[in-house]
This record gives structure tokens, C-alpha cells and sequence, in this order.
């Protein structure tokens, strides 16, 4: 561990500038950065809701350069009490944008760009760029897919493919933050099972024994609109569908003698909000844009790797690091590499696999992006499968593609890139 | 960082691949994968795989029970979230069952408030095979067959007898979802 002195060192030298970032400093990190170079690397921010402005607002008054923020979402009335980039006249514009906006009047010198747009979206190239990726985020969904992606692209390219995530998530008095180090330290894969699971109500006492509001709206939700709009998703922000839900909900609460049915509990039921606290945010974003600044510059050691900050029931922080979970489905994935002839068929490709001395597998299945390449079990998926063995690989994939293959001696998934022994020889021909 | 990043690259040679692929698979996407493929095979269940992964149905001939000469048939989707939320499981026959009701609901604990992301498609099978072997009156969604089952078990046996073979009772039309003589042979 380094001291407490040494700690204080790093940070002191960056206070000690004469002027924030001037041209001439001589402070350089390992890798011969200067402060500014350093501080106008590309960072990402995940989301521009109430986590997303603070830690916006924190990166600029930090001195970051150069900020991405992503963000799907428009503005909603019910965000401006905490979200405080935005006003009443941004309502239905989009959060990236807006937020994008206001850093830019107030700091014209900072870099910033909006993408309004799903993360799924952004190409590669663009996460490349990235230096470090900063989440505001309140779904576990959107947390799994970046995580995963960037595992993925640290497999993929080494150093350059290498981004590490600082994530914040607030519940309420609750919060959390984690250094994600791709396959370095534990992932956000590895503590899945500490996340809370959805709040939800037995399917039985919803039918029968309501005895809180919840359970009404629940009723309504859950078993009345399916019932009765068989075709269409219930949007828990349509204004109209939630009103449908609370007229149903305040009838059947009536008939229990229950009380206590409103649009913003309703809507809340059904979107699965989790209360959100300014000053939360405000906590875990400052202790986010903190860790992303030493990371980023090097000056300091940073959290190793979770930091929980529970202020429901008295007030503690505790920090403690998660360890990695072996068999993790993402950061425990092994890669592997095959040579094979692209006319063998898929047959001789699991032969292959079978005989390969490190992989040493017993009844692989393989899938390709999403196709189901051939699976062991269970019979009819077999079945269904089973003439994709005959196919030769080039039917199938193209060289260098990576296939999941599971098997039941590895406790987790392996990818293996399939290199065609014979693909200089086809692109030659080709190109004849 | 950069430092621990360079060790670990010394160790493994990371593959460089310059072309583009298509994104590899999810997260839960290779959880089933290696849960499907590695399912314990069952007598009485049968999987009916669809294009994707994520969505398949489930063909169940109980062979002891009140509802022993019947199929029924279960819609299986799974999300992106898995195995952070469950499954989300359907019975698509119209049965008269104490804990499902006539849209498919199943009134089992592990599809909702009992979920843990420890639990599988496994767990899910054996506890619906569970419900038909032994179905709970005490937590029902069919309150109706519920009472029937404890006040009358006879008459009970009787309905459900009646109502696979697609008969009307009261208002409800049910599913005919006897599968007859064949029964006891494998599919």
C-alpha cells in the first residue's frame, strides 16, 4: 500500500500549478503525459439524469477537457427537481444534449459532445477513443451491456481496448460506486447477486389478498391489462394507460377497503422508479468524477474497488474490495484461438475442439453473434441443429469470427476465434 | 493502471484482430446457452427450441397426479436481465388449475418475490412439474379450484378430469389437452 504521505504528493502537485493547466508545467505521468494532455483524454459519461448532471458539473469544474455524454433519454417535468442542468423549457428535449449545452455556455472551453442515442448504438471506433468511462446509470440492464462490451473490446485490442469504468448508482440514503478495471479486478458481472432484485408482490396475493396499494396497481398492471389489451405493452409513460391502471386499481382498492392509490404511485409501481435524493447523487457523482480524475491522471491511488455508502440507517461508508469471480460469465470467459481449413464442416470443427490440447472439451455446443450453430441438448434443439454439422465453416461464419461455445467441463463460456488456415490462399484468389 | 495492464499483457499475448465483427453474444444470452445445453434430461418434459435462444416452450405429460393424460404447454421468455429478474413463464392452455389462472399466470414463488439469480431454467421446470403433482390451495390464483381441491377432493379430481377434456365449466371454456393412450410412451 502506498502511504498516506505519498498519497497526499500527487494531488498537492497538481494544486500547486501556478495556473490550472498551464502550458508549461513539467509534471508528467508514467506514459510522458502532460497535466493537460492527460486531463483532455476522452471521457464518457453514461447517462445525464440526476447522477449524469452532477457528475458532468464535477468533470468540468475538475478540469476535463474532453467530455462524451450519452444519454437515450428526453426530459421529464418530474426530473427538474434534481437534475439541475436542465429548466422547465428543456422539458422533451433530450438529456445529452441540453446537459451538453449548459457545460458549454458555462465552460466554452471544455469539449463536450452529446450522443442521444443507446449506448448499443455508438460504434466501436468510438469506444476506442475513450480514455475512461464514467456511468450515471439506475438500470442493471445498461450496466451488464457496457461492461460486457468493453471486456470484450479489452480481449480484442489489448492496451488500446482497455477502459476503465467508474460506476455510481444511488437508491434512495443508498449508494455505491465501483473501479472496474477490465480483467484486472472483479466486473459488474462478478457482484451481480449484490444488486437488490426488483421489488415484486406474490402473483396470488395480487389476485386475492390485496392488503396494500401496491398490490392493486400490481392487479392492475400485471394481470387486468394484459387481459383486457392483449396486444400492446403498457407504457408506464403514457399518461393515459397509467390513468386506466389507477381508475382499476382505486376501484378494486375500494372493494379491500385499501387507500392510497395515486398517478405517481402507480407510476412508480409499474416503471419500477426507485426514489432518487439530490444530495445522494450529489455524494456518489463527487466521489465518481474523484476517482475518474485520479485514475485518469495517475496522482493518487484510487478506490480498490467498492465503495457502499448507506445513510438509511445511520450513516457509514465502507469500502472493501470485490473479489473476482472465477467463473464469472464475463471477466471469467477464457479466449482461445483454432486454425482449421475453411472446408472442414462444423462436425470436424467440434472434433477439433475435442482433441485441441488446451480446450480438451467434452460435448461442446457453439453459437455464432446469435445463430445457434449446434447445440447437445436439449433433443430437439439437437435435432433442429444437427445439419449445420455437414455445413462447412465458410457457410457459416466468415475467419477471425468468435464463437461462445459452452461445454459442460468449463464453469463458464469459452470464446474461440476460428482463423481459416486457408484464408490468405481465398484472398488471393479472390482478388485475381 | 498502465503498469498492471502492461504485466498482464507480458503474460497472455492478446489477440489483435483488425476486421470487424458482429457483437458477441450477452451476458444471458451465454448463461442459456450452457443451461439449455446442459439441461437434466426429464421423461415427462420436452423442450421446443424457437429461433432465438431467449424464447422457447415447454411440452409436460405429468405422470402422477390429478392431471396425469395430459399435455400442457408452457411459453418460456427470457430477458436481457436474466439472472437478475426470472423468467418470464406462461401456460398457453386454458387449465383448471388452484394456481394458474385461465390468461396462463402461474402462481409460483420463484418466478417472482422468491427469484435469486442463483436459481436456473432447471429450478423453474422442477417447480412447475411441483404445482402439477402437488398443486398448493393455499396460495391460489384460482380461488374457485382452490376451495373445491380442500372441501371436496373428490369432485376436485372430477373437474379437472372434465375440464381436460375441453369442457365448458361455469363460464370457462377449457383447453382439451388429453393426450390419450399414448401417454406413457416417451415423445
Amino acid at each position: 500500500m502506498t502511504s498516506i504521505s505519498a498519497c497526499a504528493t500527487g494531488y498537492e502537485r497538481f494544486l500547486k500549478l501556478k495556473a490550472p493547466h498551464v502550458k508549461d508545467f513539467e509534471l508528467v505521468n508514467e506514459l510522458g503525459e502532460t497535466p493537460q494532455e492527460q486531463l483532455s483524454k476522452a471521457v464518457l459519461v453514461i447517462g445525464a439524469g440526476g447522477l449524469g448532471c452532477e457528475i458532468l458539473k464535477n468533470l468540468a469544474m475538475t478540469g476535463f477537457k474532453n467530455i462524451h455524454v450519452i444519454d437515450m433519454d428526453t426530459i421529464d417535468i418530474s426530473n427538474l427537481n434534481r437534475q439541475f442542468l436542465f429548466r422547465t423549457k428543456d422539458v422533451g428535449k433530450p438529456k445529452a444534449e441540453v446537459a451538453a449545452e449548459f457545460i458549454r455556455q458555462r465552460s466554452p472551453e471544455i469539449s463536450i459532445t452529446a450522443h442521444y442515442k443507446r449506448i448499443q448504438d455508438m460504434p466501436e471506433e468510438f469506444y476506442l477513443g475513450l480514455s475512461l468511462i464514467v456511468c450515471g446509470l439506475d438500470s442493471i440492464d445498461a450496466r451488464r451491456w457496457i461492461n460486457a462490451y468493453i471486456h470484450e473490446l479489452a480481449d480484442r485490442h489489448g492496451m488500446e481496448g482497455f477502459k476503465p469504468i467508474v460506476d455510481g448508482g444511488t437508491e434512495g440514503l443508498k449508494g455505491n460506486m465501483r473501479v472496474i478495471l477490465p480483467k484486472v479486478n472483479a466486473c459488474f458481472e462478478c457482484g451481480l447477486d449484490i444488486y437488490p432484485p426488483k421489488v415484486t408482490y406474490p402473483i396470488c396475493t395480487i389476485a386475492n389478498t390485496p392488503r396494500l396499494p401496491e398490490h392493486c396497481i400490481e392487479w392492475a398492471s400485471v394481470l387486468e391489462w394484459p387481459r383486457v389489451f392483449p396486444d400492446t405493452k403498457l407504457d408506464g409513460d403514457n399518461v393515459d394507460q397509467i390513468n386506466w391502471v389507477v381508475e382499476q386499481a382505486s376501484e378494486r382498492a375500494a372493494s379491500f377497503n385499501i387507500s392510497g392509490i395515486t398517478f405517481s404511485l402507480a407510476q412508480g409501481v409499474v416503471k419500477n422508479i426507485i426514489p432518487a435524493i439530490a444530495s445522494t447523487n450529489a455524494i456518489i457523482a463527487a466521489a465518481c468524477t474523484n476517482e475518474a480524475f485520479k485514475i485518469i491522471t495517475g496522482s493518487n491511488p484510487y478506490l480498490d474497488n467498492s465503495l457502499l455508502y448507506v445513510g438509511d440507517s445511520g450513516m457509514y461508508f465502507l469500502t472493501y474490495p470485490l473479489f473476482q469471480n472465477d467463473d464469472c460469465i464475463v471477466c471469467g470467459q477464457k479466449e482461445g484461438t483454432i486454425e482449421i481449413s475453411s472446408d472442414s464442416t462444423l462436425q470436424q470443427l467440434i472434433e477439433a475442439l475435442q482433441e485441441h490440447n488446451t480446450f480438451q472439451l467434452k460435448a461442446p455446443s457453439l453459437t455464432y453473434s446469435s445463430t445457434n450453430l449446434y447445440f447437445q441438448g436439449p433433443p430437439m434443439l439437437e435435432e433442429k441443429t444437427r445439419p449445420n454439422l455437414e455445413k462447412k465453416l465458410c457457410q457459416l461464419f466468415e475467419s477471425g469470427s468468435a464463437l461462445t461455445v459452452t461445454d459442460p467441463t468449463l464453469p463458464t463460456s469459452l470464446r474461440v476465434i476460428v482463423n481459416f488456415s486457408d484464408f490468405e490462399q481465398q484472398q488471393e484468389e479472390g482478388s485475381k | 493502471m498502465h503498469k498492471i495492464w502492461a504485466q498482464r499483457k507480458a503474460e497472455a499475448a492478446v489477440q489483435k484482430l483488425e476486421q470487424k465483427r458482429p457483437a458477441g453474444s450477452t451476458p444471458a444470452e451465454r448463461l442459456l446457452q450452457k443451461e439449455l445445453s446442459e439441461l437434466v434430461e426429464l421423461k415427462d418434459t420436452k423442450i421446443i427450441p424457437t429461433e432465438s435462444i431467449l424464447k422457447f416452450n415447454m411440452l409436460y405429460r405429468p405422470s402422477e397426479g390429478y392431471y396425469k393424460g395430459g399435455e400442457f404447454e408452457f411459453k418460456f421468455v427470457i430477458g436481457t436481465n436474466f439472472p437478475h429478474e426470472p423468467p418470464k413463464v406462461l401456460c398457453t392452455n386454458h387449465i383448471y388449475h388452484p394456481n394458474i389462472d385461465t390468461a396462463g399466470n402461474i402462481c409460483l414463488n420463484i418466478l417472482r418475490e422468491d427469484w435469486k439469480p442463483v436459481l436456473n431454467i432447471q429450478a423453474v421446470i422442477f417447480g412447475i412439474r411441483m404445482l402439477f403433482q402437488e398443486p398448493n390451495p393455499e396460495d391460489p390464483l384460482n380461488k374457485d379450484a382452490a376451495k373445491q381441491m380442500v372441501n371436496n377432493p373428490q369432485e376436485f379430481a372430477r373437474i379437472v378430469k372434465s375440464s381436460m377434456s375441453g369442457y365448458r365449466i361455469g363460464d370457462v371454456e377449457y383447453d382439451n389437452v388429453l393426450v390419450g393412450l399414448e401417454h406413457d410412451k416417451a415423445w
